[in-house]
């Protein structure tokens, strides 16, 4: 009887290990295509853009501020566009992180149940908005506000821009920070409660510093957002070429730039490779964001491991 | 045995004052009734245990003298919890003044992810001290109190989670001596544990009850009857509300239960 039993479990996990190999390869698969696509990406960007320096020095490239890509011979200077993506993504952080870490706090430590199951979807929803849907509202609703406020030529400019993008990354730090702070352990709290600290004391010195990690790899993808949208800010940031030293100024991120041009360039020429080069170095500054993020979250998860 | 009894017994009649008492308290958790009608008089500067099987509401007694049930949604208590003649479920009662005087040490050794000045100080940071110098002289008079000085003087700087267990429940215990509390509670606090961190936690409570009023629910008998000067039994009737079944002398109640349920369940009969 006995060793009936153990030849057959023997037969059965000779199948359950074929299997699981079959699994495991397959999942292997998955994590690799990932990597491919990315190095994909990244060796496309590389093909496409380098020869762009081949007609203008990187020097040249970076800190011009001229960008004519059709006279004879082109100019390619991105320093406006780099200004622009700079300000818009700061505003637009600025606005958000506050706003973003403060509702997170409340749905996680104040609100009542109600509230939070009813207020989160919510915010959710407001990430599934198109980002055309974005740029139409900033176009129609805020540049008017923005116009009236600062008493500007046109509503179209950076800080219009900027709102409309802390808008569209908040929902992705209110969601992240929320978990992070949900997952700072309810011992915690209690033990600070129990010292008889009040619950704005909790908040501030036990849930918050918890949940920082968290917290800034939220700001981080919420960042990493904003840096890379592109139809809203074509769409609102009011699309001149100059250098901005003020967010009132009309500008033309980094984005904006490549979509705008993309469809005049010829296949191939020095305008669409000088516009490889700028998606290259966006993808490099996305890409060093959200490997920091990456990084902070790791931080997290082995600081509350006990 | 019976030396040690005397011995108790001589310990605990050194002094008779209440300090706190519950009067015909219920505690209810929306429509489910935890506690029923809880009358007792706990004795000041002496350890009283609170013992009974799992589930027959010692933890949500004990949780009721620092209103930590406050904490839960639907938590309702009927009759009185006196400290010093003040009623704490008052309306004009200050819970953060309360939680002050009634300090709270966890099942599971609970430090903040911090270092371990840090959580020492963290009470009294909290109720206004600023001064530097002032915080370091409570931090090392509170680790000092807690038998825990020697072990962490030289690190007081790094973070409190690289403790052992046992050096964290007595850092927790430091913390909560930081604040000057009157009362400490403790809810089952060795039973994350081993058996010599226990040792030293129980050295630690004798040592602390003479200038402390110490409240301990534990679920180790011989805990109990090493450690407190009196012991409550507390079980649960049919629909699993905990009620007081007796209350005396630790002496008694292990030796002599005046009860026949408390002498079942001493004896092992269940639970």
């Amino acid at each position: 009887m006995a060793i009936a039993s153990a030849g057959l479990s023997k037969s059965l996990r000779r199948r359950w290990r074929f299997s699981e190999k079959l699994i495991e390869s397959f999942i292997l698969l998955n994590g690799l295509l990932a990597i491919i696509v990315l190095l994909g990406v990244l060796f496309l960007l590389l093909r496409e853009g380098l020869p762009a320096f081949a007609y203008t020095s990187p020097w040249q490239f970076f800190f011009g501020t001229r960008w004519y890509p059709v006279s004879e011979p082109p100019t390619f200077g991105i320093l406006s566009f780099f200004m622009a993506t700079l300000w818009v993504t700061l505003i637009a952080t600025a606005i958000a992180v506050p706003l973003g870490v403060g509702c997170a706090a409340y749905l996680a430590e104040v609100a009542p149940a109600s509230v939070r199951e009813t207020v989160k979807p919510i915010v959710e929803l407001l990430a599934g908005i198109p980002s055309i849907v974005m740029g139409l509202i900033g176009l129609l609703l805020l540049s008017p506000l923005v116009q009236g406020l600062f008493n500007l030529n046109t509503g179209l400019c950076g800080l219009t821009a900027a709102i409309m993008l802390a808008m569209m990354s908040l929902p992705i730090i209110v969601t992240v920070s929320e978990d992070a702070l949900r997952a700072v352990p309810k011992e915690f709290r209690e033990a600070s409660y129990a010292l008889g600290a009040t619950q704005w004391e909790t908040v501030w010195h036990v849930c918050l510093p918890g949940a920082l990690s968290g917290i800034a790899a939220a700001i981080m993808l919420g960042v990493g957002r904003a840096i890379g949208e592109t139809m809203t800010v074509l769409m609102v940031a009011g699309g001149a070429l100059a250098v901005p030293y003020a967010p009132t100024q009309p500008m033309m991120p980094m984005t904006a730039a490549i979509a705008s041009g993309i469809g005049n360039a010829v296949r191939g020429g020095p305008q669409y490779q000088a516009l490889f080069a700028i998606a290259l170095l966006l993808f490099l500054m996305t890409f060093a964001v959200n490997l920091v993020a990456d990084r902070v979250l790791e931080r997290q998860k082995r600081k509350f491991a006990r | 045995m019976n030396m040690n009894h005397a011995l108790l017994n001589n310990r605990a009649a050194h002094n008779n004052e209440t300090k706190l008492k519950t009067e015909q308290v219920s505690l209810f958790y929306g429509t489910f009734q935890a506690l029923r009608n809880i009358s007792l008089d706990i004795r000041e500067k002496a350890i009283t245990a609170i013992i009974g099987p799992s589930g027959c509401g010692k933890s949500s007694f004990l949780r009721l003298f620092n209103r930590m049930n406050d904490l839960i949604i639907g938590a309702r208590v009927d009759g009185r919890v006196v400290i010093d003649d003040t009623n704490i479920y008052d309306r004009d009662i200050d819970v953060v003044e309360l939680r002050k005087r009634v300090g709270m040490v966890f099942q599971k050794p609970n430090p903040f992810p911090m270092s371990v000045l840090e959580n020492v100080a963290f009470g009294p940071r909290r109720h206004g001290k600023k001064n530097r110098h002032e915080l370091e002289g409570i931090v090392e008079r509170s680790l000092r109190q807690a038998a825990l000085w020697d072990e962490v003087k030289d690190k007081l700087g790094q973070s409190a989670l690289a403790l052992s267990g046992g050096q964290q429940q007595r850092l927790c215990i430091a913390r909560v001596l930081a604040v000057e509390p009157e009362v400490i509670l403790m809810d089952e606090p060795c039973s994350a544990l081993d058996p010599i961190a226990t040792l030293r936690i129980e050295d630690l409570m004798r040592s602390l009850s003479s200038d402390y009023t110490i409240v301990i629910v534990t679920h180790n008998m011989q805990q109990a009857a090493r450690v407190s000067d009196m012991a409550a039994f507390l079980m649960m009737e049919k629909d699993r509300a905990g009620i007081l079944v007796e209350y005396g002398p630790t002496s008694q109640i292990f030796t002599n239960p005046q009860d026949k349920r408390t002498e079942d369940y001493i004896t092992g009969r269940f639970g």
